[in-house]
């Protein structure tokens, strides 16, 4: 018999760490889709699984929010990959006596400390940005959702540790783990970044999953299909991830974002990437230096990093709106 | 259940009520005007703990050079060694020295400062087991070696070489022939200590007592100390206000951001980012001295790909493409100086500065490209100038340095910027040879002879030749320098010195850094003396 | 319940103790913190070697880690390198950051329920669009750029505020510090408030009681907000250990001294017994918190029970 879910428990999934690095915000929008998957009476799994998602789609292919989101992303990665089509410059040319300058024909955001096109750098930062934020993303996720699912569909023994490992990892503040881990980097990649944010951040998802694994598991057609003898591998995969997705996704939308901003934030504190990688990260943390007397070193990098990490809450929060039956 | 729960609720708020007003305590920026008023300066907390011969930075040197007083003082401007306490330091040989304590001087407790209180001091800063980082300090004394293996247990608690002759008198016995060691001796390292420091450490350490022109009034370790004009103080040099606040900022930003805020006295380090601001919000109330502080760039000569024969080209092409000029005015608004040799202009032309660069050091893209060339190109294609990210803002200049470099070379890949998170990790990747590049140094004198700037970095083996830069010739020229006891002749052997060094390119010298400060309108007569440390007992409170 | 705590309590002890042993690792990942003493100089190795000894730090890292619990159950929390005991660092630092804390909470309870209330109850009209789009902007800056325009508007440029808070740290300089460190959670207390307030809206037992006519206050108050407050309670309760431990930035901002600062200097100078050290306390706050606030889930939900 499964173990029941413990509203401590649940609650707990929403913890977060708002501060500083504003990690784990988008932790608390779990609450409500936690209830959400399945539904108390099920008709069958996979016509259920099919009509939540298809319903949600038709949702979002109405909602303003959802599109104005999705295309403001879809434009972010279409220069994340082709840089050269809006900016011609190279965003190491950079020379000093020009430093500080403001906008000038050719160079319509200006120079920044070093001399540099602050235009051809912001340009250039969305693929850094984007490629931490998406992998640390699906990081997160794969690991948090095996390790939670697990924990969830196993229960027990399995549970209790893999729960008290998740706590270990969560109790860690997010920031000053940062500090920590990424103060003794030499390399100047993305990884090292990224690993970390997987590292600390994979507990957020895990709880996520693991609620949802277990509010999918006592759904009856569950109980019927273990009753009718099927494998654990086959319930996993055929019944029970279906549902329990769908909070995963909405959260990671939202997290997405947030890892952007802690990048630019452990810049800030010294130790996130390093050059020649172009980031907002970088450029932001220069900026933040000489912000009396040249703001729009800080404005444009700052402004396309929040425009960015807007644009994926949003879109998680649509996705959210659309999965989250209760509210239609 | 809910009885028991609401109880909780009322728990917690009191809980949270008791350790509200648990602290408090009111604001003390004021303290009266004139000769009384209180300066409050800005402050880093010290490293270490504030033992004379423990204190190797700025930090816990200002509060040093305030609650102290050595046998020398080095003239807050001159930098000239003047007798302090020392009535006469007297030698025929050069290597023993017969020290005079001058009568009448008192630690601030009332205990009498004698030649056994330099002995006793001296020992204790010796010691292995006292854990003194300035030890080395005393390696010249005989017996140094006992006190202080480089290996195993101490076989002596004290040096052979120190002997109290009389309450006033010791004599010094060196190892070597040492003509400017009295010199050396106004390094806070050698500054006498009272009986209190040995019979209740953990209470001196609290509280530390001296023989300055100031006592500590109170310690809050980590925010601020506060120090008090001490009335009976003997020496000439009485402090010309009440005391001085040192508060303890983590980021010099903002510790300038609240001077023009008009809550702090005295910034001692003016950070870069704000230096065009500075004569809109502080006028004339800004100082920009040169201090005894020289930036290098250190070779990797450990690394064979950056010892090969005939790379001395690729060392003199590279200082060649740094356009010292445009980096000191644009990125450090002049509060460095764009350097011409490997010393510093605070030993005037007599204690050794002059041009022995030449045109190594000036900027010439075209010569800097072709002898880059010659020299074999840039080892691997790519170098990594590799700094500390935690302190002191380097990443500024050393971007710089490198954009300045990929220009004149045309290749926007030849230098990179390396940052390391943590000085201490920093250091350890210097001291165990990892960094594969250049890497920046500086270097802060600790006595202002052109020794100082030359032996300790680039003779063979020496404690911070971190490069490992090895030359016989310019060994051979120290030694004779060392050796001899005419002044000019000396410095001359050391210039010669180092025009070895400068055809080797031994080190890429970038600029002389200057102290910079910032003050209120409520104090006046703020100066800087070659240490870049505020001279705090001349402040005067309007 | 009382069984609940105690269950509760006993599974606190494996993660306190794999949370200070992760953090202990971490630590040792950054490697030899002696060389970081001497300036710009090489320790010399002799001195080098003896404080190795006196730290510990000659030993394996397993012996380092059951040493130092050991002394920190004996209330020993080790030395930090400028030779001050850590557990005098703590007590000039919590005090300071629990002030900061306190401030930062009332401005996420106040300011973020009251908020969520308002656009809760009114879902789509113009007020709420207004908050949720100011929500959004908040999340979506970086604290420290949010921290830094704010002490260059208050601070220099307008002078409405000391830019750098005093060591003493009393409440009032602690409000706009207080505001930034609140502000992304601020947000989502906002969020959160107004997602549950709109869903419990239409829930049965507000709907019944409407029906009886009960007034409209005694219907927000006793039943729609007690019940939605759940979430949010769970958050805030979170949020007071990632507040304390997550001030670094803030702290760095304004000059407080406080836990965060005491944390990046230990960081930075690669001391172990104060990260260590005070990264343990945070721990067991956070632990507390969490328990804290499942307890409270009783007083807002009758129909929770423990066993």
């Amino acid at each position: 018999m499964p173990e029941p879910i413990e509203p401590y428990e649940e609650g707990r999934a929403i913890a977060a760490t708002g501060a500083g690095g504003a990690t784990d915000l988008a932790l608390s929008e779990a609450e409500t889709l936690e209830k959400t998957p399945g539904g108390p009476q099920g008709t069958g799994p996979d016509k259920k699984a099919r009509s939540l998602w298809s319903d949600a789609w038709r949702d979002l292919r109405r909602n303003p929010v959802f599109i104005i989101s999705g295309l403001v992303i879809l434009f972010l990665v279409v220069i994340s990959i082709w840089p050269s089509l809006i900016a011609s410059g190279d965003p190491l040319d950079c020379d000093l006596a020009k430093a500080q300058e403001g906008s000038q024909p050719g160079h319509p955001f200006g120079f920044n400390g070093q001399g540099c096109d602050v235009y051809t750098r912001t340009v250039y930062g969305a693929r850094t940005s984007l490629t931490v934020g998406v992998l640390a993303t699906l990081g997160v996720a794969v690991l948090g959702s095996v390790l939670g699912g697990l924990a969830g569909f196993f229960g027990g023994a399995w549970d209790g540790v893999l729960s008290r490992i998740t706590d270990v990892f969560f109790a860690i503040p997010v920031v000053l783990g940062g500090l920590v881990l990424l103060s003794v980097v030499t390399s100047s990649t993305v990884w090292p970044v990224i690993g970390f944010m997987v590292l600390l951040g994979w507990p957020q998802i895990s709880r996520i999953a693991r609620g949802s694994v277990i509010t999918a598991k006592q759904n009856d057609y569950v109980q019927a299909a273990r009753a009718l003898g099927a494998s654990n591998s086959r319930m996993l995969l055929r019944h029970i991830t279906p549902n329990a997705l769908a909070p995963v996704i909405v959260v990671a939308t939202i997290a997405l974002g947030t890892y952007i901003a802690l990048e630019a934030t452990l810049s800030y504190l010294g130790v996130g990437l390093k050059p020649p990688t172009v980031s907002w990260g970088i450029d932001i943390s220069s900026a933040s230096q000489y912000v009396r007397n040249a703001p729009h070193m800080l404005l444009w990098p700052a402004g396309a990093l929040a425009i960015t990490v807007l644009a994926f809450i949003m879109l998680g929060d649509a996705v959210r709106d659309a999965l989250d039956p209760k509210l239609r | 259940m809910r009885g028991a729960t609401h109880a909780k609720w009322a728990a917690l708020a009191t809980a949270v009520a008791l350790a509200a007003t648990g602290c408090g305590g009111g604001d003390d920026s004021g303290g009266g005007g004139g000769a009384d008023g209180i300066v409050s300066s800005s402050w880093g907390d010290p490293q270490n703990p504030l033992e004379p011969a423990n204190t190797n930075e700025v930090q816990g040197g200002k509060v040093l050079s305030m609650i102290f007083r050595g046998l020398k003082e080095y003239d807050p401007k001159t930098g000239e060694a003047k007798d302090m306490l020392a009535e006469k330091i007297e030698t025929t040989d050069s290597t023993n020295f017969t020290i005079t304590v001058k009568d009448g001087w008192t630690f601030s407790n009332g205990e009498k400062v004698t030649a056994q209180s330099f002995v006793d001091a001296w020992n204790y800063g010796a010691a292995l087991k006292n854990n003194q980082k300035n030890a080395y300090f005393f390696g010249y004394i005989e017996g140094y070696d006992k006190v202080h293996p480089d290996k195993g247990e101490a076989t002596a608690d004290t040096l052979s070489g120190l002997k109290v002759t009389g309450p006033q008198t010791f004599t010094v016995k060196l190892t070597q022939k040492f003509s400017t060691f009295p010199d050396t001796l106004g390094y806070a390292a050698f500054a006498p200590l009272p009986k209190a420091f040995f019979d209740d450490h953990a209470g001196w350490l609290a509280k530390p007592v001296g023989n300055g022109p100031y006592t500590i009034d109170s310690y809050a370790k980590g925010s601020q100390m506060q120090l008090k004009r001490w009335d009976d103080y003997p020496g000439e040099d009485k402090a010309q206000n009440g005391g001085i606040t040192l508060k303890v900022y983590t980021d010099n930003n903002t510790a300038y951001t609240d001077l023009t805020a008009g809550n702090l006295d005295l910034v001692d380090d003016v950070p870069a980012s704000q230096l065009k601001n500075v004569s809109a919000d502080l006028g004339d109330r800004y100082i920009n001295t040169p201090a005894g502080i020289i930036q290098t760039l250190s070779i990797p000569f450990y690394d064979p790909d950056w010892n090969k024969p005939g790379q001395e080209k690729l060392r003199q092409g590279l200082s060649m493409a740094i356009d010292r000029n445009q980096i000191t005015e644009t990125i450090f608004q002049k509060t460095r100086t764009p350097a011409v040799d490997w010393t510093s202009p605070v030993l005037g032309e007599e204690g050794g500065f002059k041009d022995v660069c030449g045109d190594f050091c000036k900027y010439d893209a075209a010569q800097a490209k072709k002898l880059v060339a010659e020299g074999g190109g840039i080892p691997g294609g790519t170098m990594k100038i590799s700094y500390n990210a935690d302190t002191g803002s380097h990443k500024e200049w050393v971007d710089a340095v490198c954009n300045s470099i990929n220009r004149a070379l045309g290749d926007n890949k030849a230098c990179v910027g390396n940052p390391v998170g943590t000085f201490a990790d920093y250091r350890n990747q210097v001291t165990t040879q990892k960094l594969d590049g250049p890497f920046r140094a500086g270097w802060q004198m600790d006595y202002p002879l052109i020794q100082n700037f030359l032996q300790p970095l680039y003779y063979t083996g020496a404690s911070s030749n971190d490069g490992k830069y090895t030359s016989a010739d310019f060994d051979k020229l120290v030694n004779q320098a060392n050796a001899e006891t005419d002044i000019k002749k000396a410095v001359g052997l050391f210039q010669q010195a180092e025009e070895v060094l400068r055809d080797d390119m031994g080190a890429i010298p970038l600029w002389y850094q200057n102290g910079s400060a910032g003050y209120s309108e409520r104090v006046e007569n703020v100066t800087l003396n070659p240490f870049s440390v505020p001279v705090y007992n001349e402040i005067k409170v309007k | 319940m009382g069984r609940y705590v105690i269950r509760r309590l006993l599974q606190m002890i494996p993660v306190f103790f794999g949370a200070t042993l992760l953090i202990f690792l971490m630590v040792n990942v950054m490697g030899d913190p002696i060389a970081g003493l001497c300036g710009d100089r090489a320790c010399d190795p002799a001195t080098a070697a003896q404080l190795r000894k006196e730290f510990g730090l000659d030993k394996p890292v397993w012996q380092q880690y059951l040493t130092y619990m050991g002394n920190v159950f004996t209330g020993d929390f080790g030395t930090a390198f400028n030779g001050q005991p850590v557990t005098e660092l703590m007590a000039q630092s919590f005090p300071v950051t629990l002030r900061l804390t306190i401030v930062a909470i009332l401005f996420e309870i106040v300011i973020g329920i009251s908020l969520g209330v308002v656009t809760g109850l009114k879902r789509g009209r113009p007020v709420d669009t207004t908050v949720l789009l100011l929500t959004l902007v908040v999340l979506s800056v970086p604290t420290f750029v949010t921290g830094l325009l704010v002490q260059l508007l208050l601070g220099v440029k307008w002078g409405w505020i000391k830019p750098a808070v005093s060591p003493e740290a009393p409440f009032s300089e602690l409000i706009v510090p207080g505001l930034v460190l609140a502000s992304v959670s601020l947000a989502y207390v906002t969020r959160l408030t107004r997602t549950s307030i709109a869903e419990n809206k239409r829930a049965d037992y507000v709907r019944t009681a409407v029906a009886k006519g009960l007034p409209r206050r005694r219907v927000i108050s006793r039943h729609l907000l007690r019940n939605s407050l759940i979430p949010v309670v769970t958050f805030i309760g979170a949020d007071i250990g990632a507040l304390m431990g997550g001030a670094i930035v803030t702290e760095r901002i304004f000059n407080i001294h406080g836990v965060g600062l005491q944390l990046y200097n230990g960081i930075v100078r690669q001391s172990t017994q104060t990260v260590v050290g005070f990264v343990t306390i945070l721990v067991l706050i956070f632990l507390l918190a969490n328990l804290l606030v499942d307890l409270l889930y009783a007083v807002l939900d009758p129909r929770i029970r423990y066993a």
